[in-house]
């Protein structure tokens, strides 16, 4: 028998179905056999009906990305299989529910195995157990150890042990089944290395970063896909004496986040576009009464409402160039789970050490999709405060030259006292303001205070001791592939790909979007026949981005831009490896043709 | 001992001459010697407008943010420091048109805030245009016709939504406001009072004057009992809200307080390093 080292693994039916408990079940399984995951979540902005699925990949080897392939589809529904099918590939089964007698379209390649799943959870106990049913047969069918799912559904069901012991039944009567009627597979699953792992989701990642960060307060408003980031703080918070408000409103969650910063806690607020767009005044304020912060973006699907619930990359702008004004930024770009987690630490003492607020720029695929993650580090978890001020050197401040809190230094940086500090007492205010926080219009002081703000935040990551660009790939390639966030997965597995097929690729990853890495960029650029730049959003935000700035810098040095081609996709979906494997080559041919 | 000077800022005043808010400045500095608060431990956020320029002349930490937020910043200043006296103060517009919804929220969370709302029924520092507190039929440059909008009655609407301490000021008699928000600031939960503060420039209808023949003392009656909650509102009906003094005030517990997980330490002064154990535990759930 013909052993594999990933497998793709769907369920689909109604929204509301238990679909996703379904897949995280699998998912917790397989994890715990030592398995790497990455899950892909197909739903809708409704609550119950309309179709939904979710997809597994699961693999002996590290995955970021989601397929074109499916290798088992579970079918509580024919509209499962109607959306679906085309994913099938030769060898791949479909388990289906008899109830509906389902059918494959003609010409489909894989082998239909219709299995009376609502039968079995109604002859035990309950239809709605359907789902059980179908795990205790792909259990079977891909060779995994039943008893590590019993477990898995007692512990899910650890309040509630009469249905712990239903849901166990039901889970052995769909393995039992598939052992006397369904025929062995011509493949099966290599075991997993036992070794058991995190599985969790961007949104996890950035709560348990936060707290293990010192975050002790977080305000939000709930928005698809941010939500479990604010939920996960309610969790976890009461344990550590913070505080958590669902405010009324974004612009409430911000400004309660600024009035926690400004007191010398640290604050986070979660959200994604539309919340972005009200936020812009109150960012305004932060910068330029110099209060740390840290703002989440899980872009989806915008303008406007958009698509709550589909992936996109199209707030760049809005989070280099919203609020009014000159302002500067620091846009942290993760691009997997686990940078995720280290990034909102590294966030959060940008925050403290610049007194500005810092963007953590996530997306929907990094949000809730979940993926392996190794075990975090907590000795890499760093407080750093900055630069505050004890009450002696406020003191000897006040006693000198009186106390100056927004002191032109050369750094730009001005030591900070805290509310409750004594002698400390200062004006802080997003009107333009002299050294002491009083409101001043005086050209000289005005210019003075705008070049602080600018002067302290450093023009390149490396200056901030961050790693600007993520590189794989060859020295000089020919063909660069440019992403951010998400896309990490898809574009990695695109340039492996590719370079199977000849071409000399490298992927430039950029994790800090602003400031931009431009001396990395440009370094590379130099170097490179063509430059793609694979981004979720249509108007190719990040390729702009790179043209003007990385452009500007080549320009200077003499050089021109190399061939500049972009990769777009805002249907909704994330890139799939073939899609910008196509696209890249397509692009590439196209350009050495004309 | 505190004194007044120790609240005063050498700043100099951009308030006109004669405006009421001078009063609310004054009375604010004389609660805060009376309770013996020093500068220090005292946190102002104020908003945008007239009222807004208060935190340049009190000494004690201040924070001037945008318009219509000062109490969710002042919620969050609160709740990650405790230990402080936290004031929010703005105007009618500030707090019940841009503000107006943060108004409602601050009230239904109860977090322990005092929160002076100056009340002069125009927006002045914009040169006069009607205000959610503007009488009906009154003319100003945004409602030459006379305005056709009904008043906002914050009173009324802070008792309706639950709120456990509301006063109404007035900006002339110092003694008695200095008395309300020394009362509003030992209140555990959100305490508002709106302050009947006159705009000499730009009001002249609802003048100094005009507050002294009508307003209606309710600090003076004796057969006024602030804690009934249906009174008090049968009185702001009947009145028009043409009071001051102490209007309602109940015992609730505040939104800190009732937080799950509660500790007296300020999370500013927490030590927020995470043990080792304790984040094994936070990652088992993720297994």
């Amino acid at each position: 028998m013909r052993e594999r080292h990933l497998v793709a693994w769907r369920i689909g039916g109604e929204q509301g179905q238990g679909i996703d408990s379904t897949g995280e079940m699998l998912a917790t399984v397989c994890n715990r056999l030592g398995y790497y995951i990455y899950g892909y979540r197909h739903f809708s902005s409704r609550i119950k009906g309309g179709h939904s699925n979710y997809k597994i990949r699961i693999s002996t080897e590290p995955v970021l990305s989601t397929s074109s392939d499916t290798d088992v589809l579970v079918a509580i529904d024919q509209e499962t299989i109607d959306r679906n099918h085309h994913e099938l590939v030769p060898g791949s089964i479909v388990i289906a529910d008899a109830r509906f007698s389902p059918q494959l379209p003609e010409g489909c390649p894989a082998r239909l195995l219709p299995v009376p799943l609502t039968q079995i959870a109604q002859d035990l106990g309950d239809a709605v157990m359907r789902n059980t049913v179908s795990l205790g047969v792909s259990a079977y069918l891909l060779g995994l150890p039943l008893q590590e799912f019993e477990k898995a559904l007692q512990e899910r069901f650890a309040k509630r042990p009469e249905l712990a012991e239903k849901n166990v039944a039901v889970l052995r009567a769909g393995y039992e089944y598939a052992q006397e009627h369904l025929p062995r597979l011509e493949w099966t699953l290599a075991p997993g290395d036992g070794k058991a792992r995190l599985i969790m989701m961007g949104n996890d990642a950035v709560a348990l970063g936060a707290v293990a960060a010192g975050c002790r307060f977080c305000a939000a408003y709930p928005i698809t896909p941010a939500s479990e980031i604010m939920e996960n703080m309610m969790a976890i918070l009461p344990r550590f004496g913070g505080v958590v408000v669902q405010a009324e409103d974004e612009i409430a969650a911000i400004s309660a986040c600024i009035g926690a910063g400004f007191a010398g806690a640290r604050a986070l607020t979660a959200t994604a576009g539309p919340g972005i767009s009200l936020m812009q005044e109150a960012i305004g304020l932060a910068h330029a009464a110099e209060i740390p912060l840290v703002i989440v973006d899980t872009q989806r699907g915008g303008p406007s409402t958009g698509m709550p619930t589909k992936q996109e990359q199209s707030d760049l702008f809005a989070i280099l160039f919203g609020s009014h004004g000159d302002t500067t930024r620091i846009a942290l770009a993760p691009s997997t789970v686990e940078e995720a987690f280290y990034d909102t630490v590294t966030a959060f003492n940008l925050a403290d050490k610049y007194q500005c607020p810092v963007f953590l720029v996530s997306d929907l695929s990094l949000a809730l999709n979940k993926q392996t993650v190794e075990q975090l580090d907590l000795s890499r978890v760093t407080i750093d405060r900055g630069l505050l001020l004890t009450d002696e050197e406020i003191a000897a401040q006040a006693e000198e030259d009186g106390f100056r809190r927004y002191r032109i230094t050369e750094s730009g940086i001005s030591p900070r006292p805290l509310p409750g500090q004594p002698k400390g007492q200062y004006l802080a205010t997003g009107v333009e303001h002299n050294e002491f926080g009083k409101v001043s219009e005086d050209p000289r002081n005005r210019v003075a205070m705008m070049d602080k703000r600018w002067r302290k935040i450093p023009q390149d990551p490396r200056q901030m001791g961050l790693q600007g660009i993520k590189y794989s790939g060859p020295a000089n390639p020919d063909v660069l592939l440019v992403g951010i966030g998400s896309t990490f997965g898809p574009i990695d597995d695109a340039r492996k790909a590719l370079s199977a097929r000849g071409f000399s690729v490298g992927h430039a990853h950029v994790r800090v979007l602003a400031p931009l890495p431009v001396a990395e960029l440009s370094e590379l650029m130099a170097k490179a026949t063509h430059v793609v730049v694979v981004e979720h959003n249509q108007q190719g935000q990040l390729l702009q981005l790179i043209e003007y700035k990385v452009g500007k810098a080549l320009r200077e040095q003499g050089v021109d831009l190399p061939m500049m081609h972009s990769v777009r996709k805002y249907d909704g979906t994330p890139f799939l490896p073939a899609e910008i494997v196509a696209r890249a080559q397509e692009v590439i041919r196209y350009a050495e043709a004309s | 001992m505190l004194k007044l000077a120790d609240f005063k800022t050498n700043e100099k005043s951009w308030w006109c001459p004669g405006c009421g808010d001078f009063g609310v400045l004054a009375a604010l500095q004389r609660a805060l010697v009376d309770l013996g608060k020093p500068p220090h431990e005292v946190a102002i956020v104020a908003g945008i407008g007239c009222s807004g320029k208060i935190g340049n002349y009190i000494n004690c930490y201040n924070f001037h943010v945008v318009h219509g937020r000062t109490l969710p910043t002042a919620m969050g200043l609160k709740l990650a420091n405790r230990r402080l006296t936290v004031i929010a103060a703005g105007g009618d517009g500030d707090g019940y048109a841009i503000g107006g919804n943060h108004f409602l929220h601050a009230i239904r969370r109860n977090v322990d805030i005092t929160y002076i709302v100056m009340d002069n029924q125009i927006y002045g520092l914009t040169k006069g245009q009607v205000s959610p507190t503007s009488g009906v039929g009154f003319v100003t440059r945004s409602s030459p016709h006379g305005n056709i909008e009904r008043p906002v009655r914050p009173l009324q609407l802070a008792i309706a939504a639950g709120a456990t301490f509301v006063a109404s000021g007035f900006s002339s008699d110092i003694k008695q406001l200095a008395s309300l928000i020394k009362q509003g600031i030992e209140h555990k939960g959100f305490a508002l009072i709106n302050v009947y503060s006159p705009c000499v420039t730009f009001n002249k209808v609802n003048t100094y004057d005009w507050f002294k023949e009508t307003l209606i003392n309710l600090d003076e009656d004796p057969n006024y009992d602030p804690t009934d909650r249906a009174a008090a509102l049968a009185k702001l009906i009947e009145t028009d809200e043409q009071v001051r003094g102490l209007v309602y005030k109940a015992e609730q517990p505040s939104f800190e307080e009732l937080f799950p997980g509660f500790r007296e330490e300020p999370i500013v002064h927490q030590d927020w390093t995470m043990p080792p154990e304790e984040f094994e535990k936070l990652l088992a759930r993720y297994r």
